[in-house]
């Protein structure tokens, strides 16, 4: 601009002849023709061949194992009972066995799965308050309106962790015991810490400030356990008083919303320290005893237990090597096609060049 | 006289007072001016002036207060900001809402941030150039300093007294009241207005003319009356009321406009009338203007489609949702949440409610940023036009302007161009060219020499300029001047190249106002027999004179030629001044104004007066005193050889004390030292056009020469008579509608009052005085008939004729028309009809003196820009005011009308000879063309240069059953026959009939018909139509048409004021459009159709969710990428690919015009290539959405680890792209994309490391942190990419391949090297001809040529030579051989008749149009063929031809084709005075430039002749092997 204003020459207004202004910029401009693009087409697939063969190979040696305990075994009764709400206080517990065919080597990952649970439901995923779950003060007692209806009771008295999401935690207790032989039972050891991820214990989630006088019971005066759970925050953890209230892994788990309405959340890992776990889980006999809380009739769902290995890609999942196989096919066959079409009409295209 | 207006004042008052009374009631009509000095305080309650404007502009829409609401409300009239207002606000509703509600109103914010920023922005620029306006000074008389005092612009009030000074601009309206200047004018440049350069006489209100001493502010008591502020910059009107109560009207002569300059005046005094924005100027400033483009009107269907669409996804999960509420039946669900009342919603309310919901989820697929980005790329690439180097003018220091900043891709969607012939095609610089006088015929052959060596300069010049070129662009400026010292060079060498345009360029560079008058048009070298005649007339009339005897004495013929150069010479406006000093007058001892009243007319004329005027020392003496200022200006060419012309003007200097001594008395304040400065400068004349400047300078040539001109009297140098002073009695200005305009004036040697009249010969014929039967008229009709052949002749050459005609008054005639003028002057209603129908009586039974022919060249490269927009597919179309045969002519010479093709010329009388017209011609059509099977069709389409299924047509055939055929057919059309065409009963007929016609070219068409046919085209066709012109007669045609183009040239600026493009020149229109157009088109038409597949494929991601999560409207996208994903992560790449992308370079697309044809079809936005796109974008989203879904079921990812890794894939989805449809990659495209995905990943992990608890109720804290450390994230981040892009990218593939658009081979050439590629694009056949063959069948193509018989300058004989051997090659193949039989045989070997002759009798009148037609057509084939063969022998020439005709033959080259010889035109002149003229067989070259070229081809040296003979070769063999190609390879 002010270029212009200063030349004030016989040819002041000739614009620049720079290769911007004149649009000449050096350019690289590819041509999709066949021989252009042939190269890439059979690099992409093979390139794509071999990671699916890879993925493959690493899936085939993973296990995983779902024990369906809806109404299994011992537990329709329990099942039957949580159909209504009326006896929603009367604990229930039942047991289920099952056969783990294979010992799964390594680490192995307990979880408990949910089907035709909609954790991903918009409203109900709004339903909870971050700000509460950092130990706030103030958001402990005056949850968010998102939390609505589940903020306060109607008598006013706050709800800590507020929202429809806390409420409706999974709160089923699961043991799952070793039956080596028809008499001798061991129980499953299984980490019941470490299961969230670290950021959420530690800094998504935290207890309002306690010090030793000051517990955290007193820390949630004043407010009220969420309508559906049978203990306060701060009593989840009857063996581990350092994983109760907000940072209690299984609230913090559960908290993480799944994204589909059949999900799995981790439960436990097994505890490798000692006795026949060392080298993972053994295959043979097992029963799984339930504190049968939660309901699923309602809603049609079904709960499982779930134990997997973990590869270094995620759990057992035949889909992304298939998938890399197909899709290498797939590039595969259009570019045959294409060298078919190379072949034919090349002749063509290379009197174009010339 | 003051004795007259005191009666008549007493009555007029006793009006004025009636009309006060009246003007209180209707306040509102008029505007009543008093001077404010009247007034004690200016600024006072009592002051009447205190309600109107004052001078402070204020052009700024905003002030900082009302900024926010004003421009809110302004954006809100966009009815895309209210939706996305509407859902922004929707989401504060909580029962609907879906994203954090100040986060939903994000975008919406940023978007009228963004526009309000710029209009913020444009406002302060505004502001700025106000204030800077506003602090002009100017002087203002002021009441307590009893002087003027220096003032800003901005205190300047209505009714203040300013004092101007000499080029001092305008700071408001002014009403003239006092000018230092004798004559009481004031000039004005009013370039600022209307772009004309040319001075303008405005004067002094007539009571304060007569004022002798300086004008006193202090002693005008006068009330000004006058109209309301309008914007009609050419009529002012209104009364002065003195206190005596006499009044005086005002007219647009006496005000002085805001903006424009004060020239050649000393110093004037005038009283404001209108200030600030009550000026005529501001009133007439619009802004730029809005047109919606057809891109833009296809796109909003598109739009509303996505609307559709978007209202099915949202109903779809609505009753989705609706059903899986209601599977749940009473049983709520634990995750089913209550509403915030705590009560249950039944499945239909939340349905509904959902329904909302899902607007504002899926509200992306409505590209919000689509209207931002499409004006951020339109105002792009019209920066980028304007940066054009190849669109930017030396001579005139101009470039491409455009005016309209939204329908830069409708220039790439042309169909049809609507052409001025004047000025356009044209340069409109008047050269004159020949004479006749008093049926003399004068040919100025050494004139025609000299202005053919001009063309010549021009063109070697140009092959400097061009040779510049070739070499490396950043070279280009230093190699241009290099050129320019070659050629500097040269002229030194060659003496007569000096004064060549080059140089005239340079001059006009130099100094801005020499417009008119480059060397070109002043130097005419005169006619040595006409020159003759003048000198004897001269010489005669002195004796005579000094013998006073009667001038009856002289020949007839001689005093013809006098009179017919005093015509030339004071029939006009022009206005004389020399450059460098503003004009001094001396003082007049005597004032003289025109005759104004009866008595003024008795008094001047008493029997005393008349002889005392006799007397010629009173006279002459007058005329010195005058001219005395510019006293040696006036120059004279010592010799009237050529070879001077070119030097600047050898002046005859005279010695002063000759000048001196022969008049006395000596002026008291003549000035001799700035008379000796004078010395060197020449006159200037300044006329208002063209054509009269080119007429006086013609007349200058003869010695006859304009030295000055006053209101009332104009001054004639002659030789040997010295100065004659003409009382100028009137001047009857031109019009168009009398087409003529005439002077009156008292000859001061006969004493008679004499009319001269000039004008277009079709009006002045009628005019002329019946012949009596003696001999003097039986001389007259011979003068008549003589001339009307050398008119016809003349306009056979494509020259403008006019016609010259005197008439000899008596003093009663005079009288008792000065009676009628009189009253037709003061009449305050109906002025302008009296003053017509009062010029109208004035102008009859003329004498015819002469006829002249003016040349108008034509502009540089006009038949080559012609031929490649037509090769392009475009109509051409040219309207003009002009004659038909001068139509023609410039039509032939221009390449718009081939001599080959056939013409129907349509000239009817009445509405139903009209209607049969047009009926016959259509039948001949139909039979010729369809009714008439051809044996082989690719022949015919080869000879007819039909194009099947023409693209032209092919958009318009959607209205029509069959497609339309576009014949080689030429149609004439006059203005007469065009009305009665225009009428809706015919106007089907017309367009049945005009548009099967290759050209059409309405003659003698109004401003009106010229718009009404764009409209008639535009509307009934409904096509793409751009007009072109540069006069105001062009105005409404470029306003109606789709784009209209401005040619920003010598007629003022009335038309590019209105065009949305104005251009220097016509050539450039090529690159505009072929380029430019062809680049907007597909680069927005492209971005648009990926704004559309982007935001589906989003917006589909979610959709495919919903069957996932109840659809319940959660998106697994957070909703801070779903907000800023369009705004800010896929931005910046397509901003950059919609501006820069290339997909044929420029030269190659100037090369192959067929190329504009995929933007003339739409063929990159074609309707279902929306749906194409669409579908494209649900496979796509399909795949990112499942290849993720699968990857992940049944594990434990939550919803976000989940959905980041699909907004990642999606992101470089689309980036991946918009990569393939990428064609041409520069660092900025590389830059955008990276960076985009940087500013994703940057933005995401920021926003995933930040603040948890902030962005509730979304938390994807670490997230994406996590997501890195993961493998299966960039294992996704493989494949689907891959799998989603592989059909688009394998359709790209195969379409290169296998059916590769023009497009697509043009890119191919682009990737040759550069050498190569032009060797191919000349020679290859092979290369072309896959080219052609390439073309999809149903994509007609033009021939790629026209026959090499067209080009028919002798220097071509190489390239006939060549071609025809390369014409051998190809018939030696053994394919194309048929067709090329065709060709060539074509017209003789269907029938010998080839003239249309469309007879039939209606009324006794026969209408009877013969066609331009190709009779010796073939032997001419022959003569191309065999140059050896004595064709030329048929060839007749008139006049001048043997002296060339034997240089020629000593040249050696063979004997010159011009088309006119080849092709006699017959011509049926309708003119009813000459019905001896029933057939005239003309036999003269149409277009007398080819003809003139073949002579200065001889001139010219032997080198350049060959190089151009190369030039022509290579053009030549390239169209020409085009067309064969086409045939002979893969057949």
């Amino acid at each position: 601009m002010g270029k212009k204003q200063t030349g004030t020459g016989p040819l002041s207004r000739r614009p620049d002849n720079s290769a911007f202004k004149q649009q000449r910029l050096p350019a690289w401009s590819p041509s999709l023709t066949a021989q252009t693009v042939l190269p890439t087409f059979y690099i992409l697939s093979l390139v794509c061949l071999l990671l699916g063969i890879w993925l493959l190979i690493t899936v085939k040696n993973t296990y995983e194992l779902k024990v369906d305990y809806t109404n299994a075994g011992t537990c329709e009764r329990c099942f039957n009972l949580r159909k209504h709400a009326i006896d929603s206080r009367t604990a229930c517990t039942c047991s289920v066995s099952f056969y783990v065919p294979e010992t799964f080597p390594g680490d192995v990952f307990f979880y408990y799965g949910l089907r035709n649970f909609h954790q991903n439901l918009r409203r109900y995923m709004d339903s909870r308050d971050d700000a509460q779950m950092v130990g706030r003060k103030n958001n402990l007692k005056a949850p968010s309106s998102y939390c609505s209806p589940f903020d306060y009771y109607a008598d006013g008295i706050p709800i800590a962790p507020c929202g429809a999401v806390a409420n409706s935690m999974f709160n089923d207790s699961l043991t799952v015991m070793y039956n080596p032989t028809d008499v001798l039972e061991i129980q499953v050891p299984l980490y019941r810490k470490g299961i969230a991820w670290y950021t959420d214990k530690n800094v998504k989630f935290r207890n309002p400030p306690t010090n030793n006088t000051f517990t955290l019971q007193q820390a949630f005066e004043g407010t009220t356990r969420p309508l559906y759970w049978q203990r306060p925050v701060y009593e989840l953890d009857d063996t581990d008083s350092n994983n109760n209230g907000f940072i209690n892994d299984d609230l913090i788990v559960w908290m993480r919303e799944a994204a589909f309405p059949n999900f799995k959340k981790l439960y436990g890992v097994l505890n490798r320290a000692q006795g026949p776990f060392t080298e993972g889980l053994p295959a043979g006999n097992y029963t799984l005893s339930i504190n049968y809380n939660f309901p699923v009739e309602p809603f049609r769902g079904r709960k499982e237990l779930v134990i997997s290995m973990v590869t270094w890609f995620g759990g057992q999942n035949y889909f992304l090597p298939i998938a890399y196989l197909v899709t290498s096919g797939l590039i595969l066959v259009t570019a045959v096609v294409l060298t078919t079409v190379y072949v034919k009409v090349g002749k063509k295209g290379k009197n174009m060049e010339e | 006289m003051a004795r007259e207006t005191g009666e008549s004042g007493e009555t007029k008052s006793a009006k004025v007072k009636k009309h006060k009374r009246r003007k209180s009631k209707k306040e509102s009509k008029t505007r009543t001016v008093h001077a404010n000095i009247l007034y004690d305080h200016t600024k006072g309650v009592d002051n009447p002036n205190r309600h109107y404007a004052n001078n402070k502009i204020k052009t700024t829409k905003y002030t900082l207060l009302s900024f926010l609401p004003k421009n809110l409300f302004e954006q809100f009239h966009r009815f895309a900001n209210v939706y996305f207002v509407f859902i922004a606000l929707l989401n504060f509703v909580p029962v609907v809402n879906a994203f954090q509600p100040e986060l939903a109103l994000a975008p919406v914010v940023f978007i009228l941030s963004v526009t309000a920023i710029k209009d913020l922005w444009e406002d302060y620029r505004r502001h700025r150039s106000d204030k800077e306006i506003n602090h002009l000074d100017c002087l203002v008389y002021c009441r307590s300093e009893k002087r003027y005092v220096e003032k800003y612009w901005k205190e300047v009030r209505v009714g203040d007294f300013i004092r101007l000074r000499c080029n001092e601009i305008l700071p408001a309206d002014v009403l003239l009241v006092s000018s230092s200047d004798p004559d009481r004018l004031c000039h004005i440049e009013t370039a600022t207005l209307d772009g004309e350069t040319n001075l303008k006489q405005r004067q002094v209100v007539r009571s304060f003319i007569d004022l002798d001493c300086e004008f006193d502010p202090l002693k005008y008591n006068s009330v000004i009356e006058c109209e309301k502020p309008n914007n009609d910059l050419n009529r002012f009107r209104g009364y002065i009321i003195h206190r005596s109560g006499k009044r005086d009207g005002l007219y647009k002569d006496n005000l002085l406009l805001r903006g424009c300059t004060i020239r050649n005046t000393e110093e004037a005094v005038g009283i404001v009338i209108y200030a600030g924005h009550e000026t005529k100027a501001m009133l007439n400033n619009n802004g730029p203007r809005y047109k919606r483009s057809k891109l833009e009107r296809q796109m909003n269907v598109d739009v509303f489609w996505c609307v559709i669409i978007l209202l099915v996804m949202c109903l779809f999960s609505a009753i989705g949702h609706g059903l899986w509420m209601f599977q749940y039946g009473d049983k709520r669900p634990v995750f089913d949440v209550l509403s915030p009342e705590g009560t249950d919603l039944s499945p239909v309310v939340s349905a509904i409610y959902l329904f909302l919901t899902m607007i504002i989820v899926l509200q992306v697929l409505i590209p919000i940023s689509l209207f931002v980005s499409i004006e951020i790329v339109k105002i792009c690439q019209v920066y980028f036009i304007h940066q054009d180097m190849e669109l930017y003018d030396e001579e005139t220091d101009s470039h491409l302007q455009c005016r309209a900043l939204n329908i830069t891709e409708d220039l790439g969607q042309m169909q049809y161009i609507f052409s001025d012939k004047t000025g356009t095609l044209t340069e409109n610089k008047m050269v004159f060219r020949r004479c006749t006088v008093a049926g003399v015929e004068y040919s100025h052959d050494a004139n025609a020499r000299r202005l053919a060596m001009y063309q010549e300069m021009d063109s070697e010049e140009e092959d400097c300029t061009s040779h510049g070129g070739t070499l490396p662009r950043r070279d280009s400026v230093t190699s241009h001047q290099s050129g320019k010292v070659v050629l500097r060079s040269q002229s030194t060498k060659s003496h007569r190249r000096t004064g060549s345009r080059a140089e005239a360029k340079r001059a006009s560079i130099l100094s801005k106002h020499t417009a008119f008058s480059s060397p070109m048009e002043k130097d005419i070298t005169p006619d040595p027999q006409l020159m003759d005649k003048v000198n004897e007339c001269s010489s005669q009339m002195e004796f005579i004179r000094f013998h006073s005897q009667s001038l009856n004495q002289i020949p007839p013929d001689l005093c013809d030629v006098f009179d017919f150069f005093i015509a030339l010479t004071i029939c006009n406006t022009v206005v004389v001044s020399s450059p460098n000093q503003p004009r001094q007058k001396v003082r007049r001892y005597e004032l003289k104004s025109p005759v104004k009243t009866i008595e003024d007319f008795i008094k001047r004329f008493t029997p005393s007066r008349l002889t005392s005027g006799s007397n010629n020392s009173s006279s002459s003496s007058l005329a010195t005193n005058r001219s005395s200022s510019h006293k040696v200006g006036c120059s004279m060419l010592s010799s009237p050889s050529a070879e001077n012309t070119l030097t600047k003007l050898n002046e005859e200097k005279r010695p002063e004390h000759d000048l001196q001594h022969a008049f006395s008395p000596v002026p008291p304040n003549f000035d001799k030292t700035k008379a000796l400065a004078q010395d060197e400068c020449e006159l200037r004349f300044e006329a208002e056009s063209p054509d009269e400047a080119a007429l006086v300078y013609a007349a200058r040539a003869y010695k006859c020469a304009l030295v000055g001109r006053l209101p009332d009297q104009v001054t004639v140098e002659l030789p040997h008579l010295g100065k004659l002073s003409f009382e100028l009695l009137h001047t009857l200005g031109f019009d168009s509608t009398r087409k003529r305009m005439s002077v009156v004036v008292k000859h001061p040697l006969t004493e008679q009052i004499t009319v001269y009249t000039k004008g277009a010969d079709s009006v002045i014929m009628d005019l002329i005085r019946p012949a009596t039967d003696d001999c003097k008229g039986k001389r007259q009709r011979k003068i008549l008939y003589k001339t009307q052949n050398y008119l016809n002749l003349y306009a056979a050459d494509g020259l403008r004729t006019l016609c010259i005609a005197k008439k000899v008054l008596s003093k009663e005639e005079y009288a008792s028309w000065l009676q009628c003028h009189l009253e037709a002057e003061t009449a305050i209603q109906r002025r302008e009809e009296l003053l017509f129908e009062s010029a109208l009586r004035l102008e009859t039974n003329l004498q015819l003196l002469g006829a002249t022919g003016i040349e108008d060249r034509l502009q540089d490269g006009v038949p080559e820009t012609i031929a490649s927009l037509r090769k392009a597919g475009l109509q051409i179309w040219v309207l003009t005011g002009d004659k038909q045969e001068t139509a023609i002519n410039i039509a032939y010479a221009c390449k718009l009308l081939d001599p080959e093709e056939e013409l129907i010329t349509l000239n009817a009388d009445s509405q139903e000879a009209c209607a049969v017209l047009l009926e016959n011609s259509l039948h001949y059509i139909q039979a010729k063309f369809l009714c008439n099977p051809r044996p082989d069709p690719q022949a015919a389409r080869d000879y007819a240069g039909i194009n099947f299924s023409s693209p032209v047509c092919s958009p318009a055939s959607s209205g029509h059953s069959s497609p339309f055929l576009v014949h080689r057919l030429g149609l004439v059309i006059d203005g007469r026959t065009l009305a009665y065409a225009l009428d809706k009963s015919l106007e089907d007929k017309f367009l049945a009939v005009a548009r099967s016609c290759r050209s059409v070219l309405c003659c003698r068409s109004t401003p009106l018909q010229k718009s009404m046919v764009v409209k008639l085209v535009r509307n009934k066709l409904k096509v793409m139509t751009l007009a072109i012109g540069d006069g105001a007669n062009d105005v409404s045609m470029i306003q109606v048409a789709d784009v209209g183009v401005g040619i920003s040239g010598q007629e003022g600026m009335q038309a590019v004021m209105a065009s949305d493009f104005a251009l220097p020149r016509f050539r450039y229109l090529q690159k505009l459009l072929l380029v430019h157009g062809h680049w907007c088109y597909s680069r927005l038409a492209n971005m648009i159709l990926y704004f559309f597949y982007k935001n589906a494929m989003f917006v589909a991601l979610i959709f495919w969710y919903q069957f996932y999560c109840g659809f319940s409207g959660s998106a697994m996208v957070d909703q801070w990428y779903l907000i800023f994903f369009n705004l800010m992560f896929s931005a910046f790449p397509q901003l950059i690919t919609g501006t820069l992308d290339k997909d044929v370079s420029a030269e190659t697309l100037q090369e192959l015009p067929q190329l504009y044809m995929n933007g003339q079809n739409s063929e990159e936005y074609k309707p279902y290539m929306f749906w194409m796109n669409m579908i494209d974008a649900f496979y796509q989203s399909l795949i990112c959405f499942f290849i993720p879904y699968f990857a992940y079921v049944d594990s434990d990812v939550d919803l976000f680890t989940w959905g980041t890794p699909i907004t990642t894939l999606a992101l470089f989805t689309i980036l991946l792209h918009l990569g393939i449809e990428t064609k041409t990659w520069t660092w900025m495209n590389w830059v955008s994309i990276g960076f985009s995905i940087a500013l994703f990943f940057t933005v995401a992990l920021c926003y995933n490391a930040s603040c948890p608890t902030c962005f509730s109720p979304s938390n994807t804290y670490w997230t994406l942190q996590r997501l890195l450390g993961e493998p299966i994230f960039y294992l996704l981040c493989v494949v689907t990419p891959i799998a989603a892009l592989l059909p688009r990218y394998f359709y790209r593939a195969c379409q290169g391949t296998l059916f590769p658009n023009p497009v697509h081979v043009g890119r191919q050439l682009d990737k040759l090297p550069m050498d190569m590629r032009r060797i191919f694009l000349s020679q290859s056949q092979m290369k072309l001809g896959s080219l052609g063959s390439l073309f999809p069948p149903r994509a007609p193509f033009f021939p790629l040529c026209r026959p090499f018989q067209k080009d028919y300058r002798p220097r071509v004989k190489q390239a006939h030579m060549s071609s025809t051997k390369q014409k051998e090659k190809a018939i030696s193949s053994p394919i194309p051989s048929k067709s090329m039989e065709m060709r060539d045989t074509p017209l003789s070997s269907k029938t010998s008749d080839n003239h249309i002759t469309l007879n039939f009798r209606m009324q006794e009148k026969v209408q009877s149009c013969r066609q331009g037609s190709d009779g010796p057509l073939s032997e001419n084939l022959h003569c191309v063929k065999e140059p050896s063969s004595p064709a030329t022998g048929t060839l007749t020439r008139t006049k001048d031809t043997p002296a060339s005709r034997t240089v020629l033959d000593s040249t050696g080259l063979e004997a010159p084709l011009s088309p006119t010889d080849l092709c006699p035109v017959r011509l049926l002149t309708s003119t009813p005075l000459l019905p001896q003229t029933e057939t005239m067989q003309l036999t003269t070259p149409p277009s007398f430039f080819l003809g003139q070229k073949l002579e200065d081809e001889d001139h010219s040296n032997q080198k350049s002749l060959l190089k151009q003979a190369r030039d022509v070769d290579h053009s030549q063999s390239t169209s020409c092997l085009q067309e064969h190609s086409l045939k002979t390879t893969f057949l």
